[in-house]
């Protein structure tokens, strides 16, 4: 007798939802034949019978939600021996909802006059002070994936300017290869969202030219990784025709898709590029963390002149956030967030980084450090008006990202305070980052190779001189 | 200088028939493809138990492709492909238990776990991957012919990529240079009809893959690739171009992959019958089967007892690939740069 069990369909799924047998008690089945449909917030599948038997038994109900992977889901008599279980595999779980900490944005500290700026990059905000927009009193906030969030932006921008198209692999038709762009296709038609050959070099020159016609094309890259492809044009043909032509030409677009490391998916795939294209003047390079930020800041990229690098995540994909209902729900490029305030220690991250740690803040909070956590959301411009503000309160610096750290954005972030702020420090920084090398396969190599909670936690007490 | 042929439409009629062949021949043929069907099954079936993670791409309806050019490969080939490589590892002889380990990450696997199911290698069996870039081994396959050359030794750098794969400019850069320098390289087009969701017709203005090198006067071939015999007849004969110093040579096999692109594609751009008609009418296995059987090759005996070593053979890969232990934690920090000889 053999066990069926509840397959996973993909490296993050956790539990599906049971949606049609295709065969009942007393059948007979043979490897290959689709035996059931499984429903996840991605897509629906159907379940393929690996052994041959009798269906003795299913345990599962069609229409069952949320049942679990690995759980058995169907008996069959007959066929092989069952499948012994398996040892614990230390899979790292996809992220689950990581809390919002969302408390009022402190204002910035008066006092900043009697540090001398050092020969570092200047303040690059602009002379008017950026602010989110208030959101209206009893305006109603809509609880929304991430997922969901960009891709009403999209919709939203596409509604209010004509100019506005979508281009990459498995946009259109397949409703994109993480779902992201689901129903454009239907509302825009062919015209606007366009299903591109796996030629990543090619699509992106095309949307720049695109761009320097007039065009506000948003180059979707199935992840970051295949960037790689077409960073020149994102480079040499987007950041500099600008400043090359004398301020004659633009190229208004938006380079966007999932970026750093999903599960599971080894070296090639799992790389956080923030650092690579902040290093480029003529970019704005976006790394949003909750799906608030996902919408206000896509729209704004969108709207931008400039080209935008707008980095996803898909652990976040999933994730639900409030959401402030309406289109009109557009933020500053280049300010920072402060997500959580707290006198002991600094902590800078973007992205899922984020969500670490928020969580790694509520932990030490347990030991008595208050962490005040800054979510970077706008990688280039840095504000470092708001970390360095930080910094001058609570006199302690960790950064986190999910990228390697030598040259890294938290070697960044650590200059900026160092030239800014440098009287201030009680404690050399810390930097938490992916270890220096290759991301491993192995589910214990790659948990120990990225950033946790327990290595914020960890040097957040070594910077405070706790232990 | 030898005169480029033009793109010509072959196959069909394999030159070899089952009766030129030995016995222990076609039997190993069979054989083979069988334990790449088993042990892709078995590998989905880890997948759905939690014990693979990430992406996994099965070979499950493509095997006559391996198993047919291997076979006429000489001591010293490479052999490089993309993320679609158990077939290929396994053709080209390595342990199963050490491509399923890997698949698991374990301290057993062919990588040490630390490439996973797109990244492996064998220097023994001069494969050189398993690659997760779409495209990237086009080039990687003709700068193993240009070593090839350079020493001049005879061998031949068997280069494969998919449909889609064929749209990546990388790959028209590369012919170009494998033709203007005549280099031992056969690319070997593997035409599913689809990458990923979508279809040849949506992504190619010229469908017929073997015509990607006329502009590069590179001749190809198309071939049935769900038969193992017609594969070896049009490998052989691309070899033996490429290996004579004509330069390299296309074979656009076509086939089909019956799972989805990977573990988590719904596969809603085609239709179950679509996949089940090619299962019914043009698997590569069941087609060799009958073949056997009816030439009188091998009776069901024969057949059956091959189908009982293949299935222990794979049950033993997935228990080593289970009771394997994780990489020990030193490995982390290991062999990301090559110790300097002092
Ligand atoms: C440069 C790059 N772009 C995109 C991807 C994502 N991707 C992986 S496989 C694939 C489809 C490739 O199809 P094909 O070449 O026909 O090979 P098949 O999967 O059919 O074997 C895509 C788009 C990638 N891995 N690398
Ligand atoms: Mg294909």
């Amino acid at each position: 007798m053999t066990d069926i069990l509840m397959p996973a369909l993909s490296p993050t799924m956790e539990e599906g939802t049971l949606a049609k047998w295709h065969v009942k008690v007393g059948d007979t089945v043979a490897s290959g034949d689709v035996i059931a449909e499984i429903e996840t917030d991605k897509a629906t599948m159907e379940v393929e019978a690996v052994d041959e038997g009798v269906i003795e038994e299913l345990l599962v109900e069609a229409g069952a939600e949320g049942v679990k992977v690995n759980a058995p889901i169907a008996r069959l008599s007959g066929g092989t021996t069952p499948a012994k279980s398996a040892p614990a595999a230390d899979e790292p779980k996809a992220a689950k909802a990581e809390a919002s900490g969302d408390p009022e944005k402190t204002s910035p500290a008066e006092a900043k006059a009697e540090q001398p700026d050092g020969d570092g990059p200047a303040a690059v905000r602009p002379k008017e002070a950026l602010a989110d927009p208030d959101i209206p009193e009893g305006a109603k906030l809509v609880k929304t994936t991430v997922r969901d969030a960009l891709r009403d932006a999209m919709a939203e921008e596409m509604r209010r300017d004509d100019t506005v198209f979508l281009m990459g692999e498995e946009v259109a038709q397949y409703q994109g290869a993480y779902k992201v762009s689901r129903g454009l296709l239907e509302e825009f038609g062919e015209r606007r969202v366009i299903d591109t050959p796996i030629t990543e070099h090619g699509f992106a020159g095309l949307g720049v030219g695109a761009a320097m016609a007039g065009l506000k094309p948003i180059v979707e890259f199935m992840t970051w990784n295949f960037a790689m492809q077409a960073i020149d044009h994102i480079i040499n043909s987007a950041a500099k025709t600008h400043y090359m032509s004398g301020g004659q030409i633009t190229t208004p677009m938006v380079f966007r898709g999932p970026n750093g490391a999903a599960s599971r998916v080894a070296a090639q795939h799992s790389q956080d590029y923030a650092a690579w294209y902040a290093h480029v003047p003529g970019l704005k390079v976006i790394a949003p963390y909750d799906a608030a930020d996902a919408k206000g800041l896509l729209k704004a990229a969108i709207r931008d002149p400039n080209p935008v690098v707008f980095l996803e995540h898909e652990m976040l994909y999933g994730q639900e956030f409030d959401v402030p209902e309406g289109d009109d729900y557009v933020l500053p490029i280049g300010l920072a967030k402060v997500r959580r305030t707290g006198a002991d220690v600094t902590i800078t991250a973007y992205s899922r980084m984020v969500g670490l740690a928020l969580k790694a803040a509520e932990e030490l909070a347990g030991e008595g450090i208050e962490a005040e956590v800054v979510d970077l959301r706008t990688i280039r411009p840095l504000d470092h008006d708001t970390i360095v503000d930080s910094v001058k309160k609570t006199h302690r610096l960790v950064t986190v990202e999910e990228g390697w750290g030598p040259m890294g954005v938290g070697a960044e972030v650590i200059a900026r305070v160092i030239e800014h702020a440098f009287d201030y420090l009680d404690a050399p920084p810390a930097r938490v980052c992916q270890e220096d090398v290759p991301l491993p396969y192995a589910a214990n190599l790659e948990a120990a190779s990225l950033p946790s909670v327990e290595k914020i936690v960890k040097a957040a007490k070594a910077v405070c001189y706790r232990s | 200088m030898a005169r480029a042929k033009q793109a010509a439409k072959t196959g069909g009629s394999p030159a070899e028939t089952v009766e030129s062949l030995s016995k222990d021949q076609l039997l190993g043929f069979y054989r083979d493809m069988l334990l790449i069907r088993r042990f892709e099954e078995r590998a989905g079936q880890l997948y759905g138990m939690g014990l693979i993670g990430g992406f996994c791409h099965l070979y499950i309806g493509q095997e006559a492709i391996a198993v047919g050019v291997q076979s006429i490969q000489e001591k010293g080939d490479q052999v490089i492909t993309a993320y679609r490589d158990h077939g290929h590892m396994l053709a080209c002889g390595m342990d199963p238990q050490e491509v399923m380990a890997e698949l698991t990450g374990r301290a057993g696997g062919s990588s040490k776990g630390k490439g996973g199911s797109m990244h492996m290698f064998s220097r023994e069996a001069n494969f050189y991957g398993g690659h997760g870039i779409v495209g990237a081994p086009a080039p990687l396959g003709t700068g193993l012919a240009l070593a090839n050359r350079y020493r001049d030794n005879g061998k031949v750098a068997f280069t494969y990529f998919g449909d889609g794969a064929a749209n990546q400019g990388q790959v028209y850069e590369s012919f170009n240079m494998a033709a203007l320098w005549k280099l031992p390289v056969v690319y070997l087009i593997e035409n599913n009809q689809y990458a990923m969701g979508t279809s040849l017709e949506r992504s190619s203005s010229e469908t017929h893959m073997y015509k990607r090198g006329a502009s590069f006067r590179i001749p190809g071939e198309e071939v049935d690739g769900m038969d193992v015999l017609a594969v070896r007849d049009a490998a052989k004969r691309a070899a033996a171009h490429a290996r004579s110093g004509e330069g390299p040579f296309i074979l656009e096999m076509k086939t089909y992959r019956y799972r989805g692109h990977s573990m988590s594609d719904p596969a809603k751009y085609r239709t179950r019958e679509e996949v089940d008609e090619v299962r019914k009418t043009r698997d590569p296995i069941e087609h060799l089967r009958e073949q056997l059987e009816r030439d009188g090759v091998a009776d069901e005996a024969t057949l059956k007892g091959i189908d009982a070593e293949v299935k222990r053979i794979v049950a033993d890969a997935a228990e080593f690939a289970r009771t394997s232990p994780e990489p020990d934690l030193s490995e982390l920090y290991t062999e990301v740069y090559v110790e300097a000889a002092q």
